[in-house]
């Protein structure tokens, strides 16, 4: 195929071809960084918590008319009633669990009473149950101790003596491994590390916890609050049967209680499905918007070309008269668009690098790799192509007698 | 004249009647979806209190401990404006600014007296005096508290006119009782509906950042004695979080106005001083002071999520896609009649005739893109309804947004139009007349 001629008829039609060319320019730059977000968004939504969700339940529990310093003893009497129950491996009473978005987080260092180095860490409140109810791997150290499990008052410093901590918040602190033994400082007096876990997520799924997600410190407290979650671990294909005998074995047994109906009993999948709903909807958002992006570039460019097709019936016929076969016809125009696609491409990738960069100015994106520019460049091209093919062939049928005709 | 373009259009239209419906479904989805993020961002951009934010200030120390750096810009997001209670009190009490409020959310039990009625929880607020003048917090009964009270930690109430609506059917409540949290408090006034949106002086801008506003406006020293708590606190050394007022803990906004703009740089000069006061006995550690306008502090505390302003970007992209996409098809079309236009022009039409009549036919397509775009912008926030938002059952076009649509549509269609109209007339009407 000459190239040559089809630039020289390309210089008759340059705001076509330019309008062409920018379309795809501007198409690439979006759908690359479009589909870059969606990855990023995917990456983020499908993040592991560390726990074992598939079997998990939260019930969201309110004692009534309970003052807060004899929540203890309900709260003993309503996990014995949980465990005991068919269908429950295990179960524990907490503050907050992951994807729950609301929880408790305090700062974390090596000196007493708030000094030196700290980062931030979110506290969940456990017992002995805790590790083996959310299905925790323990990389070193030990679980905790029934006798360690005591009772904290909502308003009193929080000073356990042992904590079991995240393998992240570990290794900030103890990077040779070694954490297990070792002193840290949620307040004025020292918790030593008896265990670490290989992950457990912080309950906020976004925003402000996003640079310190996995940075979590088991404590072996109950807290004393009239409201509380339980989280029950389901045995294989009970979770069901559960989610109903739960809350109706807790009511049996003491009926001074409220579970909200809407959000009172949920397994942990509804949780992360509710967790990243806005996430799930920005990346749906994005792949419409490429898609109909797509869609309305394919459409220009066979608008475009069903014109300049019927606007060149005639030479199309002295071509085909001269003895130019269907395909040369076919590949001329096939040739046209890759030329003007090409063109589309290069300043398309320019665009999209530089509105990644504009992103990452402002919005804490992350910069674009290559490969994502380079099957953006791919799906465009294809999509020239595809676009331009009916027109193309609709060309390549035109009679060679159209150039004997006058008109 | 006019007419005569609108028939040849029409005409036109009726020609390529795929090309034509192809280039108002771009310009409408283009349209629709920039409208549905205009409008949304908004709702979410706008100014609380229009005619008093440029003078509404708010001030930020930091009160952490000395090994903890001051970061480079500034405090962290999440701290807000947040203020220990010592700080916020003796810098409302030096009345260095014309008004000054120090506010707590609080989340209060209602009592309803009527029998049969279930206490329910309401939005409040635990503040100062002056915090309803300097708001401009409009009263339909009554008024707020005086110092008095606030030192007498008097129990007196200010209702909005939504609660007053719900308890007293709308009558004048003045110096009747209100059960909140338990306790008795005379209300002293009734507020006209008022609702900044967002409510800007509370603490984080969740869930209860739009709607409705408060139900109660409490003597903030009466509401602590009576044991509310506020929304959240931040505490940087362990202390008693059960009596906040002495713990290292930051847990009020301090909210100041000035007579004038002006009066912003000689208040933050006495905020500094206020701070190496405080260094020199040893209370602060941190020289560092801030000194937000509303509007300054809303932008920094994002209001507007990064991802509405990713969306609104990327809606705006996609509608100058859908432009150039126009601008081709129009193009293609127009030049598709260059030999109707050679007969025209050599029936004596001058370019300028054909310029309005191309441009015409450009105002018409936009028109029904508008048309369009609006049917598609009424989907867009219908579903942006349905999201998870706590500004989502806002999302609502209203009148100027709908005029917007149609500004937008003739603007984007007589942009698309200028090129194809400008070749058509650039048309030599021999070459086209030879040819047939």
């Amino acid at each position: 195929m000459q190239i040559k001629p089809i630039l020289s008829a390309l210089r008759h039609h340059k705001a076509g071809t330019i309008l062409i060319a920018v379309q795809i320019a501007l198409t690439l730059a979006i759908v690359c960084n479009a589909l870059f977000i969606i990855q990023q968004r995917i990456t983020m939504l499908t993040r592991s918590t560390g726990i074992d969700e598939a079997h998990l339940i939260r019930l969201q529990n309110q004692w009534v008319g309970v003052d807060d310093k004899h929540v203890g003893s309900l709260m003993q009497t309503d996990l014995d009633t949980l465990r005991r129950l068919p269908g429950v491996a295990d179960a524990y009473a907490t503050n907050s669990t992951p994807l729950s978005n609301g929880g408790w987080s305090t700062g974390i260092g090596l000196k007493p009473g708030g000094k030196g180095e700290r980062v931030q860490t979110a506290i969940y409140f456990a017992d002995d149950h805790t590790l083996d109810t959310l299905g925790l791997k323990l990389v070193a150290g030990r679980n905790f101790r029934s006798s360690e499990v005591v009772d904290q008052m909502q308003h009193d410093g929080l000073d356990p003596p042992q904590v079991i901590v995240t393998r992240a918040v570990a290794d900030k602190f103890f990077p040779d491994g070694d954490a297990v033994g070792k002193r840290v400082y949620l307040g004025n007096k020292p918790s030593i590390i008896v265990g670490v876990v290989a992950r457990l997520q912080v309950p906020w799924v976004g925003g402000w916890a996003a640079n310190w997600e996995g940075r979590s410190t088991l404590v072996p407290r109950r807290l004393m609050a009239s409201g509380t979650n339980f989280v029950i671990r389901a045995k294989d294909g009970q979770i069901d049967k559960v989610l109903h005998s739960a809350p109706a074995a807790l009511l049996a047994s003491d009926r001074m209680r409220v579970i909200p109906d809407d959000d009172g009993v949920v397994t942990f999948a509804q949780m992360r499905q509710e967790a990243y709903q806005s996430d799930r909807g920005m990346a749906i958002l994005m792949g419409v918007i490429c898609v109909v992006l797509l869609g309305i570039t394919a459409a220009g460019i066979v608008g475009l070309t069903s014109f300049w097709v019927g606007q060149r019936r005639k030479q199309i016929g002295v071509r085909r008269a001269l003895g130019a076969t269907r395909r040369d016809i076919l590949s001329y125009f096939l040739t046209e668009n890759l030329l003007i696609g090409a063109t589309g491409v290069v300043l398309g990738m320019l665009l999209a690098v530089g509105m990644n960069q504009w992103l990452m100015n402002t919005f804490e994106m992350q910069r674009l790799s290559w490969p994502w520019i380079v099957s953006g460049v791919i799906v465009l091209l294809a999509l020239g192509q595809a676009a331009v093919l009916a027109p193309a062939i609709r060309a390549s049928r035109v009679p060679p007698v159209v150039a004997t005709r006058t008109v | 004249m006019f007419f005569y373009y609108l028939q040849l259009a029409v005409r036109s239209f009726r020609r390529n009647r795929a090309l034509t419906a192809l280039m108002v479904l771009t310009l409408g989805l283009g349209i629709g979806a920039s409208i549905t993020m205009l409008t949304v961002l908004k709702l979410l951009s706008g100014d609380p209190l229009p005619t008093r934010s440029a003078r509404l200030f708010t001030p930020v120390v930091n009160p952490w401990p000395a090994e903890n750096a001051t970061p480079a810009d500034g405090m962290p997001r999440w701290w807000g404006n947040l203020m220990s209670y010592t700080d916020a009190m003796s810098l409302l009490h030096a009345h260095k600014a014309r008004r000054q409020a120090v506010t707590a959310s609080t989340k209060a039990k209602i009592d309803p007296t009527q029998p049969g009625a279930h206490s329910f929880y309401g939005q409040g607020v635990m503040t100062t005096p002056e915090f309803f003048a300097m708001f401009g917090a409009p009263f339909a009964y009554g008024g707020g508290w005086s110092t008095q009270d606030a030192e007498n930690q008097a129990r007196v109430v200010v209702i909005s006119s939504a609660l007053n609506d719900r308890l007293f059917g709308g009558g004048n409540s003045v110096g009747k009782m209100l059960r909140v949290n338990d306790h008795d408090y005379r209300i002293l006034g009734v507020l006209k509906p008022w609702a900044p949106q967002p409510r800007f002086y509370a603490l984080t801008f969740g869930e209860d950042a739009y709607g409705d506003g408060d139900a109660v406006y409490l003597p903030l020293q009466s509401a602590r004695a009576d044991g509310m708590k506020p929304a959240g606190y931040s505490c940087w050394a362990p202390g008693n979080v059960a009596h906040l007022e002495t713990a290292p803990c930051a847990w009020v906004n301090l909210w100041v106005e000035f007579a004038q703009v002006s009066g912003a740089r000689a208040y933050k000069r006495f905020l500094s001083h206020y701070v190496q006061q405080q260094i020199a006995l040893g209370r602060l550690h941190h020289p560092e002071v801030w000194l937000f306008s509303l509007t300054g502090f809303l932008d920094r505390q994002k209001v507007v999520p990064d991802d509405l302003r990713l969306q609104t970007n990327l809606a705006f992209g996609f509608l100058l896609i859908c432009i150039v996409n126009t601008v081709g098809l129009l193009l293609a079309k127009c030049l598709w009649r260059s030999r109707e236009i050679g007969v025209r022009r050599a029936m004596g039409a001058i370019r300028r005739t054909i310029f309005a009549q191309y441009m015409v036919e450009s105002a018409i397509v936009g028109i029904a893109g508008g048309v369009l775009g609006l049917a598609f912008a009424e989907f867009g926030l219908l579903v942006i309804r349905h999201q998870p938002a706590p500004y989502a059952h806002l999302a609502y076009l209203d009148l100027p947004m709908f005029a917007a649509t149609f500004a937008v549509a003739l603007v984007a269609s007589l942009i698309a139009g200028l090129l194809p109209a400008w070749r058509a007339c650039a048309v030599v009407p021999a070459p086209q007349l030879k040819s047939v």
